[in-house]
Formats: C-alpha cells, sequence, structure tokens
C-alpha cells in the first residue's frame, strides 16, 4: 500500500509491503507530519517557531518537542564541527533537523503498530525497513531489498544510481541551482561546486543532519562523512562527477 | 787439473740447479693458467681477484672485449677465487630486479606515487614518493584507510525503483507543489 501527500511544503510518501496494511496508520504518520509542520514552520502564521523568531517567546517557554529539537541542533553542532547552525541572521531555522526527525518518529509509530517492510518519505529523505516483497513474513526470508534510486541534480527526471537498502536512512542535501563556491586542489580549479551530497546512515534523521552538514562543509563533507562509523556518502560536482565513499559501492548490489 | 775440473763441475751444477730454480720461479703458475677458463661476455658483471685478468674482464673495458685482436691477445680469463660469488642473481619471483617509478595517481584528497624495490624477484620495498599530507583532515583519513574515496562520472540508469532520494530545496519544492496543485485545480 503506497500513499502520497504534500506535507511541508514537499511531497511525502508511505508505501508499507506488510500484508493487510491500514489506511488509518498510513493517515496517522501524515497526520503527525502536519502536526510538525505546524508547530516547526518557519513562515506558518502562529507556528511556535515563528512566534519565536518575532520573539513572543522566551526560551524558558518553549514546548517539550522544541526543547528537544533545540538539544537536537545544538549536538548536532557540537559534532559537525559548527558547520550545522541554525542561526540565519537573528532567527533560527531548525529545518535541517526537523525533518529527519520527523520521518524518523513517522517510522517509528509504523513500527509499534507491528510493521516490520516499509518505507517512509519526506521530501527525499527516507527512512527503510525490511523489504520491498513483505519477505519477513514468510518462513525463508529471502527478501528484495527496497530500491532506491538517487535523483540527478541536473535531470529531475533522472536516476544516476540505485542503491539496494533495508534498515536504513537516507538523505540527500543539495542546492540544484547554485551550488556553494568550494576550492579543489586535486583538479587544479580555482574553484568547484558540490551540487547535492546524498548520505546512507543508520537512520534517516542521521542521515539528514549529517547530509546537510556536509553540504555545508563544501568539497570537505565527503570526507567528513567518510570519518564517520556506519555512514557513506554519494557526492555529485557541478562538472557532472561523482565522488563516493568506499563503503558506498556495498549498497549498489543486493 | 782435476781441481779445475771439479769446480768446473760444482760451478755448473749450481748455475744449473739456480737456471733451474730461477726457471722453476718463472714456471710455477703454468699449471693455474693451463686452468684458466674464457668467460662468457654477458657474465662480465663477476669480478676477478687478479690485476692481471681485470684488464681484460673489466665491465667497463667493453672496447677490448669488443675487439677481436685485442681479445685474441689478452683473452678474457677468469681465475677462480677461493670465495666465488654468484654471477647473476636467479630470479625465484615473478617480477625483474630494480627500482620502479609508479605513475602519480589522483587519489581525489592528494596524489599518490610510489617506488618499488624489486630483488630476488621479490618486492622488497615499497616507499612513497607522493602522499597526500596537505593538511590535518586529509592526513587524519590517510591514517585509517587509503583509498577510501572514489570518484566517476555520473550516468543515467534504469529508473525502476521504489523511491527517489533527492534534495529537497524547499522553495523548489514549493513551486512544484504550487504547480502540481495549480494543475490539479484546472
Amino acid at each position: 500500500m503506497k500513499k502520497q501527500q504534500l506535507v511541508m511544503g514537499m511531497p511525502s510518501s508511505i508505501e508499507i509491503a506488510d500484508r493487510y496494511a491500514r489506511t488509518e496508520d498510513i493517515n496517522d504518520v501524515f497526520n503527525f507530519f502536519r502536526h510538525i509542520d505546524r508547530k516547526f514552520s518557519t513562515y506558518k502564521s502562529g507556528s511556535e517557531m515563528e512566534k519565536i523568531n518575532r520573539g513572543e517567546i522566551k526560551e524558558k517557554d518553549f514546548s517539550p518537542e522544541m526543547k528537544l529539537i533545540m538539544s537536537l541542533c545544538q549536538k548536532t553542532k557540537q559534532e559537525t564541527k559548527g558547520y550545522f547552525d541554525i542561526h540565519i541572521g537573528s532567527k533560527i531555522d531548525p529545518s535541517g533537523i526537523v525533518k529527519g526527525y520527523a520521518i524518523k518518529k513517522g517510522a517509528d509509530m509504523l513500527q509499534d503498530k507491528g510493521y516490520r517492510n516499509f518505507f517512509v518519505e519526506i521530501g527525499g529523505d527516507i527512512q527503510i525497513h525490511g523489504y520491498s516483497n513483505a519477505c519477513t513474513e514468510s518462513l525463508l526470508k529471502v527478501g528484495t531489498k527496497w530500491k532506491v534510486g538517487l535523483q540527478n541534480p541536473f535531470n529531475k527526471k533522472e536516476i544516476i544510481k540505485v542503491l539496494y537498502l533495508t534498515d536504513k536512512g537516507i538523505a540527500t542535501s543539495g542546492n540544484y541551482i547554485r551550488g556553494k563556491h568550494i576550492y579543489n586542489p586535486i583538479r587544479a580549479k580555482a574553484a568547484d561546486e558540490i551540487v547535492s551530497i546524498s548520505v546512507v546512515g543508520p537512520d534517516v534523521y542521521e542521515a539528514d543532519r549529517f547530509a546537510t552538514a556536509a553540504f555545508a562543509m563544501g568539497e570537505k563533507g565527503i570526507e567528513f562523512i567518510a570519518t564517520l562509523p556506519g555512514f557513506e556518502a554519494y557526492m555529485v560536482t557541478k562538472d557532472k562527477r561523482a565522488v563516493f565513499t568506499r563503503g558506498f559501492e556495498k549498497y549498489l548490489v543486493n | 787439473m782435476r781441481k779445475y775440473l771439479q769446480i768446473t763441475i760444482v760451478m755448473s751444477v749450481f748455475f744449473i740447479l739456480v737456471i733451474l730454480k730461477n726457471s722453476r720461479v718463472d714456471e710455477t703458475p703454468q699449471p693455474i693458467i693451463a686452468n684458466i677458463q674464457t668467460l662468457p661476455s654477458n657474465q662480465n658483471n663477476l669480478q676477478p681477484n687478479t690485476a692481471n685478468s681485470t684488464v681484460s674482464n673489466n665491465p667497463t673495458s667493453s672496447s677490448n672485449n669488443n675487439s677481436p685482436a685485442t681479445s685474441n691477445q689478452q683473452p678474457a680469463i677468469y681465475i677462480p677465487s677461493a670465495t666465488p660469488q654468484p654471477t647473476v642473481q636467479q630470479n625465484s619471483g615473478q617480477y625483474k630486479n630494480g627500482t620502479y617509478t609508479g605513475s602519480v595517481e589522483d587519489a581525489y584528497y592528494g596524489n599518490v606515487q610510489v617506488q618499488v624495490n624489486i630483488s630476488g624477484g621479490r618486492i622488497t620495498d615499497v616507499t612513497f614518493l607522493q602522499y597526500p599530507n596537505d593538511n590535518g583532515t586529509s592526513r587524519f583519513i590517510n591514517s585509517q584507510a587509503m583509498p577510501y574515496l572514489k570518484d566517476e562520472a555520473i550516468q543515467a540508469q534504469n529508473a525502476n525503483v521504489n523511491i527517489v532520494s533527492g534534495a529537497s530545496d524547499t522553495s523548489m519544492a514549493f513551486q512544484q507543489s504550487l504547480a502540481n496543485a495549480l494543475s490539479q485545480a484546472h
């Protein structure tokens, strides 16, 4: 069963391969996403986030969920040498944490209801569980891993890589319109541009926050990912080449 | 008269002995020289022990060896030494002996170039001529594993997938959503 909706201004999809999947369970997750959007949207009038940025709510009066997100942002900033930063001028934008957090929580909701083979996606960031053919219900347990395509940053209708994933999170950070200007000493260019970086990690929350920070690091981002145990990355540069960690190749076979 | 004869005989015997002794001294090396062998030209890296043979057997005096006249007068000779060294090392491995410098390879985070020494047909030493250590990050990562990054040209694949991962530029996604919503609104 697969359902799609727009959440947080982005397309979102949930597919459950387990038999007897219930539409209500999927809708519960979409409703949770809308709740998150109402609370953390930086532009929706009346959201807690918007009120905080307008100075109407002081830090001591943050909701428990807002305090949690803020602590996660602070933790991530420390773990990424300051590259993950939610401060934009005098305002804060924690959306780099909120999306991964929401997807992970939504996937947890489905797990709590007994589902084992499904994925939850918002805007190209995905939490993967089990297999696409619900093999865990059979005695043989021979599964087909979920096939995840990496979108071509230069042509959104194209796939440039197919990954076979199970029980993993994947997130892609990038800016297809205007890449970051960075210096690349190896290719002897004055400047190069990173168009996108896809990160595979133990779950989508971890993958998303590190993908966001790695993209901000520019060329060094993939080196940062390479130092993280359990994380692999595929980085696309403006010259239509890709640099990837060695361990990334293990996801290219089923 | 008989005394003179005796003296003459004694002196003759003395002189003969002296001559014989001298000739024996001159001819003493003869049996050794009889054992002299002509060296194959490709074994000229073996260093003989005597100055006599060095002239014709010196690897640097190749002009002498190449001249027939000179070779006839002073053939390449080999006097066996007490402790002969092996003339040519046998290649027991699959490589030719020597020192080889590899090409400069782009390891993305820096250039890598190695030099390898082969002895006895086997690798005896590998030296890094170039090694990426421009900054702390590279050095740190290099100490973990090497090489750890690869690169390739991106290439369109079969789009038969369950789901697609891509960057969610919020403003772009917003515009797409809006366009999609508007198309449904027709």
